[in-house]
């Protein structure tokens, strides 16, 4: 019998999980060993659909009436909870194993206040009193820094914000100091700058605490902040996996160094370094193939190896970290760094033509009506909500404007008003001469709308589930009067789909037959079926997984580039803004903080805002040194924002009550780099930049 | 690429046909609307042969009080027995039923053109047309269902027309109320601001963008209303307010033999009420089914 | 939520006077109408003209509504033409009959449906569930008038065991109020049943009570404590509901078995032309649904905690 500090808090071996369905068995997780030490914490990485929540799940012992476990131990403290009892296992849950989950909202009863739902957890596992159950479940909120527990705990879920709602899922989860806590992609529901905050608590509690995590996310970034260790799954096996240093300094992996390649860090660069896309996509769970299940999408591929057994974990790199393992037939004959897809060769810098759009002082007011009977007799004060607020700025011809902001922040009303599905309440919106602000969809004329197109946000949203994808992209060509002949238009059609890398044959297809990732590429296809001037990208990527991500990104920026098209890219991923934007806007509550070109806008001076946002964001590159900033508070409510600055409420750098009474005047720090604070520019240009990126990238970006 | 696809036509979008069929296809994973299906099938099968199955004329007296299966004078068998005035129960079943069905059929696809339009419109141009017409809906809706038919077809009459005139009244709101549920759902997906930012007018983004999306929750309704509307039409025949003697209907069946439940004869009644019963179950369990299956993918 | 109470009740009173509107136009828009009516099939053309004119039905159709109106709100229902009676004296009887049997059935039947549906949906796709599904869309099918004369067989002809009327002419008796309670019981069941089981089994999918099972709670406090309170919020409005329905299946049960309900005597006056009659249950039997309907609303933003502390 070993010591019992020893004993792994969890010790899973050749786990196999599956799902059962009309087809059959669907194998979900295969083969999965995993040992958890007291207090460490280790990530659990991978695309959607990869497996990573049926771990989670199955080490639960909660898999759902069509899910089970097939195979293998799952050891908690040593023993083996196949052998526990139903009751055994329920002791368990909650009190020695706690789970976090995605959206914090939906894991809270809506009817139940939130005190009675963590003082349930004391007076059932340990079977505390109600006043000592209200006074732990009192502590624990204020030990996750929230700052009126009281209020809180006779308040219902919905009426605190997403952020105090994880918190209080947190303080839930750590009620009963369990010893292992499993976090399912915890804070992907939340915007960045509380996404932020809440990294940082889960961080401080595990290390006070010594409770072991398990952190599961599809965000490598996240994990750097986290995790002692990684693993890095694929289609329900772990390919990689070792210390977070090893594995991000050596991904021997070719998909892990495919995922590197796939995600804008910011020595990426449109032109001198585009992000390389891995190909295919994740096979189906039934259509997996024999051997690697990564090599139809594998360059280093080799009939022969790669698709006769199932391929054993070895270990690598043994001399720096003795935990680190792959999945790979080939890792001691090839080095994915080599690897240089033709596609990926540097391109020419687009020159910036002449201005296209131009958008001059636009506002957009949306009239909440009360329609209380107290309204109605007092003559109905209509309140307004200010979605956008004097938006101004200019995007030449081939040049991409980013649009970058948190949930709230105007930037989607923006879009809708520029597409004419509502219509501007004050100021100009110039496309090519015309004023568009104050015509409707309905009312422009077909050049004009073919001028201005737009990709939308959810793939599976985007297209219409009911029609072929050669019937919609058709339609567009029809109505825009390119072509009336249904056999050339079936000929651009499947141009079209030429351009966005899609098979012909998709033209007699259903959208429920396709990918994300196809969708969008359809959405692409569509949006620029009729030579638009300027393309509005909705958040085209956010729904995506990164390696699909990347390959859109790359295809957009493609077709842009070929059209001279001006494009507008909305986003909330200043990541991926960095890397394709030419010029930002930063937006917060309907007004624009800060705009400038992309190098001005992420170097100092920033505005306080911006910084914040860079800070909050996290980046899969531990050479990249960044300053910790991390905001208090919520967003404010855009139907009652602060009269003076929108971010006073918020500004760690807030200089008195001129912040909140009066709206900052616009600074200019350079000739179009403009930014709305009441600091003075000097003290502004006196800021240290927020991302330190090592020497090695700056050469190679410049 | 020599890929022989390159030179297939690109699909039309589905006729709205096409598309029920599809989505009625996907029953046989569900045993349950299977056997309402084939429920139904049988009901419609005897109503469209009704001249060939009947052993008799559903008019014609023969023996009265016979039975169910006493010998005929004409050596065959009164399966289901005859009623009071010597007239074969079975026969006058399968004719009933042929009414029933047409009449249903008629004032259910009636009811849901009406609805289908007035929800569309409701649903998507909003504002002050949706308020004006959910609120002549609200107050039809209002109506206990049958005192609205009772007043309705005492005023107007006993007719077949009447009867359709009804049930259009009536249940279209009903009808109009999902239809504008589901339209305002789907007027928010992105689709339809693609669509808008091409230029399609309004009809055509509710009549080919949108209704096709709804068919799945209209399909089901469909079936249940089908089901309602055969109840509805049977109890107006019961309470004397149905389609004119001496046809027969299922309801007025019933309610001229029901005397007679107590009296020793009780299959008079029982026969007919348990058709009715049986084709409702058809298109309940059909519904039932749909459902189920829509809600798996 | 008071501005929401009071937004409610006036949308039930504008209802209630459109209602209103609608039924005295169909009634009384044609003074010649009700002349016949009143008078009968001889009376002579001079007759129905003198009656119309003494009677003040020569003036606007709009002024003869408000007055008519103000009667009705006092309690003044008019004079039975069948009857030869003040509406009144007949019309409060029969619906305190109808009070009865449909309040009896409503409880019967909400308890029947709630107990069902939420064993069902607590394991969706169980056996017990299956069972309890078929048995309530089986039972939904049976129409009332379908099921009156099934039950009739079985229970007053077959068994002997319960009387085939409901006419209470001896004085007020239980054992008369079975088999209507029973028909309307087996047909309206099923629905709120299937309700209950569907807002029970999704509920027990929500991301809610997953946290509740790993939080180690005990089963029979996931159920009680967590899911009921959620899944027991659509229910009642269908519940609510289901009261306008009750009173169609009252129209047709009372008919089939001789009760004096409401229902039977809106049938005679309707297929008698009793004017004012009809005009009193129309009345009555909307009135009832739109108030039901208006609880069903308001309780289910009480239920609701997501629309009460908004």
């Amino acid at each position: 019998m070993s010591d019992q500090d020893e004993t792994p808090v969890l010790e899973i071996t050749g786990l196999r999980l599956s799902y059962y369905t009309r087809a059959g068995e669907i194998p979900a997780v295969m083969d999965f060993d995993l040992k958890i030490a007291k207090g460490e914490s280790v990530g659990l990485v991978g695309e959607s659909g990869c497996g990573k929540s049926t771990v989670a799940n199955g080490i639960m012992r909660y898999m759902g009436n069509n899910g089970g476990i097939v195979g293998g131990t799952i050891k908690f403290k040593g023993r083996d909870m196949a052998d526990m009892s139903e009751e055994e296992v329920r002791r368990l849950r909650g009190k020695d194993i706690a789970m976090i989950y995605q959206e914090p909202m939906a894991s809270l009863n809506p009817s139940l206040t939130i005190g009675q739902q963590l003082m349930e957890v004391p007076m059932n596992h340990e079977g505390a009193s109600e006043e000592e159950a209200h006074q732990r479940s009192f502590d624990m909120l204020s030990a996750v820094h929230i700052p009126d527990p009281q209020r809180l705990m006779d308040s219902y879920p919905h009426q605190v914000s997403g952020g105090q709602q994880q918190r209080v899922v947190i303080a839930m989860a750590l009620l009963s100091k369990p010893a292992l806590l499993l976090l399912d992609e915890p804070t992907t529901a939340l915007d960045v700058t509380v996404e932020a905050g809440i990294v940082e608590l889960i961080a401080e509690l595990s290390k006070e605490t010594g409770t072991s995590l398990l952190y599961i996310s599809h965000n490598l970034g996240l994990m750097l902040e986290v995790c002692d260790r990684i693993c890095v799954m694929y289609s329900g096996e772990v390919v990689e996996e070792g210390h977070i240093d090893s594995i991000f300094s050596w991904p021997t992996h070719p998909y892990t160094h495919g995922l590197f390649g796939c995600i804008p860090l910011p020595h990426a660069d449109k032109n001198a370094r585009p992000l390389t896309a891995i190909k295919g996509q994740l096979p189906l769970p039934h259509q997996r193939p024999k051997g690697c299940y990564f090599g139809p999408r594998c360059e280093f591929f080799e009939a022969g190896t790669c698709d006769q057994d199932q391929i054993p974990m070895a270990a690598v790199h043994t001399d720096d970290d003795p935990a680190h393992r792959v999945r790979c037939a080939r890792w001691d004959v090839i080095d994915p760094k080599s690897f240089v897809p033709e596609e990926t060769v540097k391109r020419e810098v687009i020159p910036v033509g002449e201005t296209v759009l131009e958008v001059k002082d636009m506002r957009k007011y949306y009239e909440v009506k009360d329609s209380s009977l107290a309204a109605l007799f007092s003559g109905g004060e209509a309140k307004q909500v200010k979605a956008n607020e004097s938006i101004s700025f200019r995007a030449g011809e081939g040049e991409t404007v980013a649009i970058v902001g948190e949930s709230g922040c105007g930037k989607s009303t923006f879009a809708k008003v520029l597409m004419g599905l509502e219509t501007a309440t004050e100021g100009e919106v110039n496309l090519s001469g015309t004023n568009l602000g104050e015509i409707a969809v309905g009312d422009r004329t077909a050049e004009q709308l073919a001028s201005l197109q737009m990709v939308f946000q959810n793939p599976n949203d985007t297209l219409n589930p009911s029609h072929s994808i050669g019937y919609q992209i058709g339609r567009v060509i029809k109505r825009f009067g390119i072509e009336s002949d249904p056999a050339k238009i079936q000929e651009l059609v499947f141009k079209l789909l030429d351009t966005v890398k899609l098979p012909r044959a998709f033209a007699t297809r259903k959208p429920r037959q396709l990918s994300g990732g196809q969708k969008q590429r359809i959405g692409i296809a569509r949006a620029f079926a009729g030579n638009p001037k300027t393309v509005i990208a909705d958040e085209p990527i956010s729904a995506l997984d990164v390696s699909v991500a990347a390959a859109v990104t790359e295809l957009l920026m493609e077709i842009q580039r070929e059209h001279r098209t001006t494009l507008l890219f909305i986003s909330h991923d200043l990541s991926a803004v960095r890397y394709l934007a030419d010029r930002v806007v930063v937006m917060y509550l309907g007004q624009i903080m800060e705009r400038g070109a992309t190098d001005e806008v992420f170097s100092p001076p920033y505005h306080p805002y911006t910084e914040a946002l860079l800070s909050a964001v996290p980046i899969a590159d531990p050479e990249v040194q960044k300053r910790r900033i991390v905001l208090e508070g919520n967003l404010p409510s855009p139907l009652n924002p602060p009269k003076g600055c929108p971010f006073s409420t918020r500004c760690p750098r807030k200089i008195g009550a001129i912040c909140d009474d009066e709206v900052p005047p616009v600074q200019f720090a350079g000739d179009r780099h403009a930014i709305a604070c009441h600091i003075d520019m000097e003290e502004l240009r006196k800021v240290e930049p927020v991302i330190t990126i090592p020497d090695r990238d700056m050469d190679a970006a410049d | 690429m020599t890929d022989t696809t390159n030179n297939a036509p690109i699909a039309k979008p589905d006729s709205m046909l096409v598309t029920i069929f599809k989505s009625v296809a996907l029953l046989r994973e569900s045993p349950v609307g299977i056997i309402g299906g084939l429920i139904v099938l049988m009901f419609v099968f005897l109503a469209i042969f009704a001249p060939i199955v009947a052993p008799y004329d559903p008019n014609a007296p023969m023996v009265p009080f016979a039975f169910p299966g006493s010998e005929a004078p004409d050596g065959g068998t009164f399966w289901f027995g005859t009623d009071q005035l010597g007239r074969d129960i079975l026969s006058r079943i399968i004719w009933g039923g042929q009414r029933v069905l047409f009449y249903a059929t008629l004032a259910t696809v009636s009811a849901y053109i009406v609805g289908i339009l007035m929800g569309l419109a409701a649903g998507y141009f909003r504002g002050y047309l949706d308020e004006i017409i959910s609120f002549f809906a609200n107050v039809i809706l209002s109506f206990p269902i049958m005192v609205l038919y009772v007043l309705i077809i005492a005023n107007l009459g006993a007719s077949g027309v009447n009867i359709i005139f009804a049930v259009v009244f009536a249940s279209s709101p009903g009808i109009m109320r999902i239809v504008r549920g589901v339209t305002m759902d789907i007027a928010t997906r992105d689709y339809i601001a693609a669509a808008q930012t091409r230029g399609e007018g309004p009809w055509y983004i509710m009549l080919v963008e949108i209704l096709p999306n709804a068919r799945g929750p209209l399909i089901v309704d469909f079936c249940l209303r089908m089901g309602y509307t055969t109840i509805t039409i049977g109890a107006l025949g019961f309470l004397g307010l149905g389609l004119p003697p001496p046809d027969p209907d299922w309801g007025g069946m019933i309610t001229q033999t029901r005397s007679f439940v107590t009296g020793g004869f009780p299959y008079m009644a029982i026969f007919p009420a348990c058709a009715v019963s049986l084709l409702v179950l058809g298109f309940n369990l059909l519904a039932d089914g749909l459902r189920e299956v829509s809600l798996r993918d | 939520m008071l501005q929401l109470i009071l937004r409610r009740i006036g949308m039930m009173i504008l209802i209630m006077l459109v209602v209103a509107l609608l039924l005295f136009m169909i009634n009384e828009g044609d003074p010649r109408l009700i002349a016949r009516s009143v008078l009968g099939p001889y009376a002579q053309a001079d007759q129905l003209q003198l009656w119309i004119e003494q009677n003040g039905y020569d003036r606007s159709m709009f002024i003869r509504y408000f007055e008519w109106l103000g009667r009705v709100m006092t309690g003044d229902l008019g004079h039975s033409i069948i009857y030869k009676r003040p509406v009144a004296d007949i019309f409060w009887d029969r619906l305190g009959n109808t009070g009865i049997l449909a309040g009896v059935t409503f409880v019967i039947m909400v308890i029947v449906a709630l107990v069902l549906g939420v064993l069902a949906g607590m394991k969706e796709g169980s056996p017990q569930d299956r069972a309890i599904s078929v048995l309530s869309i089986a039972t939904t099918s049976v129409p009332e008038y379908a099921s009156a004369v099934i039950l009739a067989g079985i229970f007053v002809f077959w068994l002997g065991w319960l009387p085939g009327t409901s006419s209470m002419t001896s004085g007020f008796n239980i054992v008369e109020l079975i088999l209507p309670v029973m028909v309307l019981t087996l047909y309206g069941f099923g629905y709120i049943a299937r309700m209950t089981r569907a807002s029970m089994a999704e509920v027990m999918t929500t991301p809610y009570i997953r946290t509740a099972v790993l939080k180690g709670l005990p089963y029979r406090h996931i159920i009680m404590k967590h899911a009921l309170r959620n899944a027991l919020i659509a229910p009642f409005t269908v519940i609510m509901l289901q009261i306008n329905w009750l009173l169609s299946g009252v129209v047709v049960t009372e008919f089939a078995f001789g009760y004096k309900g409401f229902g039977a005597l809106l049938l005679e006056a309707a297929l008698r032309r009793d004017i004012f009659v009809i005009e009193a249950c129309g009345i009555a039997a909307v009135f009832v649904a739109v108030f039901t309907q208006t609880i069903g609303d308001l309780g289910y933003t009480y239920l609701n905690p997501r629309i009460r502390f908004k």
